[in-house]
């Protein structure tokens, strides 16, 4: 089984909080702007704006009634938040590419020896 | 705002099921297989992801447009224990060919038993790339970024 080590999958390892955050990476948003774009309540997004912002990620300040919420503009802090994200689906892959060549490999031995090893 | 502590590592374990050599032959020759294509800087989709098997060698996606973008340098090529590789693609979504802010990767693989494998993976050295506000419009101006968001709408819709 495959596992990500070291804090999980990250802050980014939720794929409805790397949503936001690649929303937020094109155009700051209120949380409501976030809720109408995505498939996720309101109150969801809230969670994971929390989550991010504690994370460092995303930062907010006021406007009028509202919060708008942003990159945080340290750019190479969220570069390594993404590529959290991206390593977690490229070890998962792999760890599926390789068994799946595993499997080959002990079919066609199966095949050669004629018999169950 | 600015940041002085040094951004730590990425960090993954995997554990497969098969012999170190098949671990290390799947890991770096069929990298295209298992590296997610919806990560890439060029103008068009990813045909193929590319690691060459020496020293030296380049780490690059070619675009179904026949396009190459370099990612990186493949550092150290030790068969079938370990790799170390550059990723060098900087806060503006662009290939950064200088070495002195390249971004390094060492995959490790070590032998648990004789058909399991424990492969380590560390991605390091994020300070040395740069970043900045350029990150959020080269993501705006529809870098690799938009892409993914288009694809988890998709899954969600089709989970839902």
């Amino acid at each position: 089984m495959s596992t990500y080590g070291d804090g999980g999958l990250g802050l980014l390892g939720d794929p409805t909080r790397r949503a936001i955050f690649e929303l937020l990476a094109r155009q700051p948003c209120s949380v409501q702007e976030l809720a109408d774009r995505l498939p996720v309540s309101r109150p969801a997004v809230s969670q994971h704006l929390r989550v991010l912002k504690d994370g460092g990620l995303v930062v907010s300040h006021p406007e009028g009634n509202r919060r708008i919420y942003r990159l945080n503009p340290a750019g190479v802090t969220a570069l390594r938040a993404w590529l959290d994200g991206v390593w977690s689906d490229a070890l998962t892959g792999f760890h599926k590419v390789a068994e799946a060549a595993g499997e080959q490999a002990r079919t066609d031995d199966l095949d050669l020896n004629g018999e169950n090893p | 705002m600015t940041t002085s502590a040094p951004i730590p590592p990425i960090t993954g374990t995997v554990t497969v099921a098969v012999p170190i050599e098949t671990a290390f032959g799947v890991f770096t020759g069929s990298i295209n297989s298992w590296w997610p294509h919806q990560f890439h800087i060029g103008h068009s989709d990813v045909d193929q992801v590319v690691l060459e098997p020496v020293e030296g060698g380049r780490w690059y996606e070619r675009g179904v447009d026949g396009v190459e973008c370099d990612w990186g340098r493949v550092l150290a090529w030790e068969p079938p224990h370990r790799l170390v590789f550059t990723w060098q693609i900087n806060g503006m979504w662009q290939f950064d060919p200088d070495p002195a802010r390249a971004s390094e990767i060492e995959a490790r693989f070590s032998a648990d038993g004789p058909d399991q494998t424990i492969v380590t993976v560390e991605h390091r050295y994020f300070d040395r790339l740069e970043g900045g506000q350029a990150i959020n419009d080269a993501i705006r101006g529809g870098g690799g970024w938009a892409l993914l968001l288009d694809g988890f709408a998709k899954t969600v819709t089709d989970h839902a």
